[in-house]
């Protein structure tokens, strides 16, 4: 049990917390980007390039791409080198689209954050604004009405949802809290519902307090930790929708590029992505470690 | 009300799984024959939901990629259980070390969003294959990144087993190592073997719909849900050709049903 009594050994205590996460982090991103290069670098056709095919290139230039090739067949030097360059800010050159990886992530990343902040902004509003609607009515109707909607959100594959959007010449953001907002119901329904029948819910009820003082004063407060890393893994869960979004409704940003990336197998962006993807994930994880362990502790 | 809606789920299910089945009944016509002179038909007597762009029974391709889903979405889910037993329930059993390495990793997988590494990995292999090296390529995948999250379930239920009272009696009677794992361990993890491989069934056969609907999945002239979902993509078709949703409407139904048939502790599962 960390000594909690004292005001001194508290901010102690969460600093060695931080210390400790931050290190777990670097260490899972280093091994994250790894896995990533190397599930690339070892797929079939990794070193076929459609450059070699060009007849209009000379010897040199031909010498020139195989040298490169050559640096990247080795996912150890690779992933050294690449590691040396990005304490440089050096990302790499994409190898399809022949532009600094920095450079397009600056101009892609705005776009992703809008789209994933959006996603789970009306994710979070439709599904726990439902949860809390049924808290403070008990509606058997507006549960089983709710729950028949978030299942029948689980039930269609993400693109498609996306696919609708664009048909109906609407955002296909709206597809990304389609997908998120299930989640956020169900697992905020299912807690608000056993913190309802615990012993100071009642007594607040037998006071007389009225349902919304209820739900807004004693049933939320006490969830604070488990909302906070529900909200953790929805962020997971809008980032990976974001790829089939942007994909399928052209939007350009970090999805979009991680499907372009994919598809022409192209190294530089692939690992950048993946290592910015984890770390986007890890921290999020990681704070909501941080904020259940702090002041999990504390209540 | 729930009673109701899964008599209807099971029913559904039911007619889904034995039309597979039956399928060179239920559809006579061939799934690849193309009917050049009939391309982009109408439902009519002849095709009961019309016919593609390439003249191909459509009806017949919602049948026969019914089987595809059907059969293969369980295969994935067995073995993504497996691994999850080998990696999650034999780490929670061992501790130490070896637990301590294997949570890192299942962290590290679940960390990276599922359609990320899903879409990532499946463009990285090869995209030209026959339609049957396609349809084990596509599962593996789902298999080999679905463990993560049974594996952290396993662990923690191994862990709890390994500290159990007929364990420790086990380990007494000079029962250990890996006869201890099969007979006393392994066995005891099979509810919740049973409740992830009921998860993950619905999960891959989303998961494929995605994949095909990105052109990553299952390769023609074979069919799947995933790939003839494509159809939706033509936008400007869908207002007049209203049966092209047939097979997102079967999806959605079989999808719908998986959720309300789940076993209570596979349904309290998905819902936490």
């Amino acid at each position: 049990m960390p000594p909690l009594s004292t005001d001194d050994s508290r901010p102690r205590f969460v600093l060695r917390k931080v210390v400790r996460k931050l290190a777990a982090l670097c260490l899972l991103l280093l091994f994250g980007g790894l896995l990533g290069a190397s599930l690339v670098r070892f797929a079939p056709g990794f070193s076929v390039d459609d450059a070699s095919l060009d007849a209009r290139l000379s010897a040199e230039s031909h010498e020139a791409l195989r040298s490169q090739n050559n640096t990247e067949q080795n996912i150890f030097s690779f992933y050294a080198h690449y590691l040396g360059a990005l304490l440089r800010g050096d990302l790499g050159t994409s190898r399809t689209l022949q532009r600094p990886v920095r450079e397009l992530l600056a101009e892609r990343l705005p776009v992703t954050i809008q789209s994933v902040a959006f996603g789970i902004a009306f994710g979070w509003t439709l599904g726990f604004g439902l949860a809390i609607l049924n808290a403070r009515f008990r509606f058997r109707a507006l549960e089983t009405a709710s729950t028949l909607l978030a299942s029948a959100f689980m039930s269609i594959p993400i693109a498609v949802i996306a696919i609708l959007f664009v048909f109906a010449g609407t955002s296909a953001r709206f597809a990304i809290g389609l997908l998120i907002f299930p989640k956020i119901y169900r697992y905020s329904w299912n807690m608000m519902k056993s913190s309802m029948s615990s012993p100071h819910i009642i007594t607040a009820r037998a006071k007389g307090l009225s349902p919304l003082s209820i739900v807004t004063w004693h049933v939320i407060p006490p969830l604070a930790p488990e909302l906070v890393a529900l909200f953790a893994v929805s962020i997971s869960v809008a980032v990976g929708a974001a790829i089939p979004v942007e994909a399928i409704s052209d939007s350009p940003g970090i999805g979009q590029l991680a499907w372009q990336a994919a598809q022409g197998r192209d190294l530089p962006v692939l690992v950048n992505l993946t290592l910015l993807v984890t770390a986007v994930t890890l921290v999020a994880n990681s704070f909501s470690d941080l904020m259940n362990e702090t002041f999990g502790a504390r209540a | 009300m729930m009673k109701a809606i899964r008599a209807i789920s099971i029913a559904i299910l039911s007619i889904a799984l034995l039309s597979c089945i039956f399928a060179e009944f239920v559809a006579p016509n061939h799934y690849a024959k193309q009917d050049r002179e009939a391309s982009n038909e109408p439902p009519s007597h002849r095709y009961l939901l019309g016919t593609d762009e390439l003249g191909r029974d459509r009806f017949a391709r919602l049948v026969y990629g019914s089987r595809v889903s059907f059969t293969l979405a369980p295969a994935a889910a067995i073995f993504s259980v497996l691994l999850a037993e080998i990696i999650g329930g034999l780490a929670g059993y061992v501790g130490g070390v070896w637990k301590s390495a294997a949570m890192a990793v299942t962290d590290l997988v679940l960390s990276m969003p599922w359609l990320f590494l899903l879409i990532t990995v499946r463009a990285a292999l090869p995209l030209n294959v026959s339609p049957m090296v396609s349809v084990v390529v596509t599962f593996l995948l789902l298999g080999m990144l679905g463990w993560a999250a049974s594996a952290r379930m396993l662990c923690s239920a191994g862990t709890q087993i390994r500290q159990s009272g007929y364990v420790l009696q086990a380990q007494a009677a000079g029962c250990r190592g890996w006869r201890l794992f099969f007979v006393h361990v392994a066995p005891n993890l099979k509810p919740l073997l049973l409740a992830q491989f009921w998860i993950s069934v619905p999960i891959f056969i989303l998961a494929e719909a995605n994949l095909g609907l990105l052109g990553l999945g299952i390769s023609e002239p074979l069919p799947s849900w995933g790939g003839m979902l494509r159809e939706l993509e033509n936008y400007s078709a869908l207002r007049s050709e209203p049966w092209r949703f047939a097979a997102l409407i079967l999806l959605f139904l079989v999808v719908s049903a998986f959720q309300f048939v789940l076993p209570e502790n596979a349904a309290n599962e998905v819902r936490s």
